[in-house]
């Protein structure tokens, strides 16, 4: 069974304006794999994670398509079994550990609750299981830590719990919204190597979402691009690092900045991403694309499949020559 | 725009005298706690820090948060008060031959939070020309006008619009025309594009590096991001925990870092390549705390190659033997300090 199926997804927030975050986005996940959702501010990136644990404010969103975890119709779920599915099935870790941890509860108090809500097991066992579970993300002296409230953490330390806590009932899927994002580089590749480590030795699958391109070579075997709420290229991380085929996708690596000569021009893409006040009908990366043509902006891309689960939302991907 | 538009005070040293030097400049913050709130400790944010800065030249700042990058720039233009130390703008010491109303005509600053720098309730067009009437120079508005033209904001459609109706890209060029529009000598850009998308980022990097060149700026350049430090930078200052660890050019520092904080910090940068990822952190654990720095060396609760005399004394910044230009505060290098291993820098 496939670990995760998003077919034809579409998100639309409505109120004071109307917002198409999510624009029929499909993506397949097998168990165990590592996918990265790279793009920038507003893609659509954390509303397609919150879609998938059925976070989405219902009166001011409409939801279409079909989203299905393990074979479970996520967006049917309801009441208990969305409590069950949320934290059992699948779990979060976010960029800011205030959002998963609360103030007032040490942390082993709040990972052995955890697990006695999925799993009923008695305290005393959810208590060895957080124990196991701080050892398992490398806090030292764990026993001490267990009786810490998150304040008395470091940074570092407070995502490290994180982490610890939404692996404590072994999902089979972890949505990680940008975790290191906040953090320094020195303690960010500590995070992302004990997350890839965790990863093998759990088996499970994980959705990265972030706008570093480096961070998704280090975490993930297979990358989304993003765009206006649309995939717009996806392959296997070294597809996307050595032939990106879509420009927006190439424009993103050249401004990593990692080999441009110093001083030398940027070939930065123009303008800004649109504000998605409608849903687009034709390519979306249009305005900003330096290969456009007039088909571009007549009609929705077609999908190129350059290879098996490798496609790119865009009209000229096929050509030879990448765009300069 | 024209180059009579753009006013800076007169060259006074000519091409050899450093723009701007700092000598062991020094601030620490009293952190209060305890049940009268008495002064319990201080936070050392910066301590000792000397550097010099040439005419045209961009100088790009390192470290991770909290290692005191953005009380440095603040203490530059007076904005935080030092404690000790002497700021030597073109040859005249603020506080006496230099005022800091001079100063800040002549360095300006701009931060990466452009929502919380930009009054909510004055225009675009208020804000640019704010500081230029505030210095009383002519016609603030036209000079405006012709600053936002310069930074890529059309006057006819930004001029009136307020801060909240700009995106993070918009505002930054903003606050690069109110920057400019003091026709300053020295620009301090602390994490000026870090906010950035990487695609807008790379617009406002052009746009500085042009402006650079027209204007014969000066940048002090600020940034985590050691990709951009490198791309927009003439040479690097490498701060820990409130020092100066290391100072080279570019090309050299790049090539190899001598200090063994700057070379975990280049280590921890993402691999860029699938095939070859980075398979340990090169520290662990978090920084330590500036309120209560380790002794000697600041470095060496962390450091592979620390021995008893970095604990005990703290290494001073010299030049390296293969490149005087690259300076190092390191132990390693000095051999009569007594480490065991000095001399051939770091061990292979
Ligand atoms: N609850 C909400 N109500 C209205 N608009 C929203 C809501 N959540 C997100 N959006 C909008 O949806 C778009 C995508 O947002 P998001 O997924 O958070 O982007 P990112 O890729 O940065 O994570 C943005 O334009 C955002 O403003
Ligand atoms: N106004 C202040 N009062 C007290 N502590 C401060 C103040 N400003 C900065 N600090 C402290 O000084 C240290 C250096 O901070 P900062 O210069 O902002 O670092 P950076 O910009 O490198 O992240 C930090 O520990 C910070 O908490
Ligand atoms: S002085 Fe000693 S502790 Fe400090 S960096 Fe050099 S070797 Fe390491
Ligand atoms: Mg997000
Ligand atoms: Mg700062």
């Amino acid at each position: 069974m496939k670990l995760l199926d998003i077919s034809n997804l579409s998100v639309k927030f409505s109120g004071k304006r109307t917002v198409h975050a999510i624009n029929n986005v499909s993506l397949s996940m097998e168990q165990g794999e590592t996918l990265a959702l790279l793009g920038e501010s507003g893609s659509g990136k954390s509303v397609t994670l919150k879609a998938l644990l059925g976070l989405l404010p219902p009166k001011r969103t409409q939801i279409d398509g079909q989203v299905h975890v393990n074979g479970t119709d996520v967006l049917g779920l309801k009441g208990k079994a969305l409590q069950k599915y949320r934290g059992g099935e699948v779990s979060m870790v976010f960029q800011e550990p205030a959002l998963a941890l609360d103030p007032v509860y040490t942390v082993g108090h709040q990972i052995a609750e955890s697990v006695m809500r999925h799993k009923g097991i008695d305290k005393a066992n959810a208590m060895a299981t957080a124990l196991d579970m701080l050892d398992r993300v490398r806090i030292p002296s764990a026993n001490r830590r267990l009786h810490n409230y998150p304040h008395e953490l470091s940074g570092g330390m407070r995502q490290r719990v994180m982490i610890a806590l939404a692996l404590a009932c072994k999902p089979k899927l972890l949505l990680a919204d940008e975790p290191t994002t906040a953090l320094d580089a020195t303690v960010q590749i500590q995070i992302l190597l004990l997350l890839r480590e965790l990863q093998k030795e759990f088996g499970m699958g994980v959705i990265f979402v972030t706008h570093d391109i480096g961070v998704a070579v280090e975490i993930s075997e297979r990358v989304a691009v993003m765009y206006a709420g649309q995939i717009a290229e996806e392959g296997t991380t070294r597809e996307i690092i050595r032939d990106p085929r879509h420009p927006y996708t190439q424009g993103l690596l050249a401004a990593n900045l990692h080999d441009v000569a110093r001083g030398a021009r940027l070939n930065a893409i123009p303008g800004a991403p649109p504000a998605l006040e409608s849903k687009p009908d034709s390519c979306a990366f249009a305005p900003r694309c330096p290969v456009a043509m007039p088909e571009c902006r007549a009609a929705l891309p077609p999908v190129f499949e350059p290879g098996p689960r490798r496609r790119v939302a865009c009209l000229r991907a096929n050509e030879p020559i990448a765009a300069e | 725009m024209s180059v009579t538009d753009y006013t800076p005070t007169i060259d006074t040293g000519g091409p050899a005298q450093p723009l701007l030097t700092v000598n062991h400049l020094r601030k620490y913050f009293p952190v209060r706690g305890g049940i009268l709130g008495r002064t319990q400790a201080q936070v050392q944010a910066v301590d000792g820090v000397s550097f010099a800065v040439a005419k045209g030249e961009t100088l790009g700042i390192v470290g991770e948060s909290g290692c005191g990058k953005s009380t440095t720039a603040k203490l530059l233009i007076g904005l935080t008060e030092k404690d000790a130390g002497e700021i030597i703008f073109d040859g005249h010491a603020l506080g006496e031959r230099l005022s800091l109303k001079d100063l800040r005509r002549s360095v300006q600053m701009v931060f990466q939070d452009s929502y919380a720098t930009l009054n909510p309730r004055m225009t675009i067009l208020a804000s640019v020309a704010f500081g230029a009437r505030v210095q009383g120079l002519e016609d603030p508005e036209g000079l405006a006008r012709k600053m936002m033209d310069r930074v890529g904001l059309d006057p006819n459609r930004f001029a009136h619009r307020y801060p909240h109706e700009l995106s993070g890209g918009q505002r930054q060029r903003v606050n690069i025309a109110r920057a400019l529009a003091m026709s300053p000598r020295l620009v301090v850009l602390d994490e000026a594009v870090s906010a950035l998308d990487k695609s807008v980022e790379a617009q406002v990097l052009n746009l500085l590096s042009d402006l650079r060149a027209e204007f014969g700026l000066t940048y002090i350049f600020i940034s985590h991001d050691l990709n951009v430090v490198r791309y927009i930078s003439d040479r690097i200052l490498v701060m820990y925990l409130g020092e100066v660890v290391e100072i080279a050019p570019v090309d050299s520092i790049w090539q190899e870092q001598a200090h063994p904080y700057t070379r975990s910090l280049f280590s921890a940068m993402p691999s860029m390549d699938p095939d070859n990822r980075t398979q340990t952190p090169p520290l662990a654990g978090d920084p330590p705390n500036p309120i209560d720095p380790p002794k000697g060396c600041r470095f060496h609760t962390r450091c592979r190659f620390a021995s008893d005399v970095c604990k005990a004394k703290t290494p001073s910044l010299a030049g390296l033997a293969r490149n005087q230009a690259h300076q190092v505060a390191c132990h390693l290098y000095d051999s009569t300090s007594g480490h065991p291993q000095a001399g051939q820098g770091i061990p292979a």
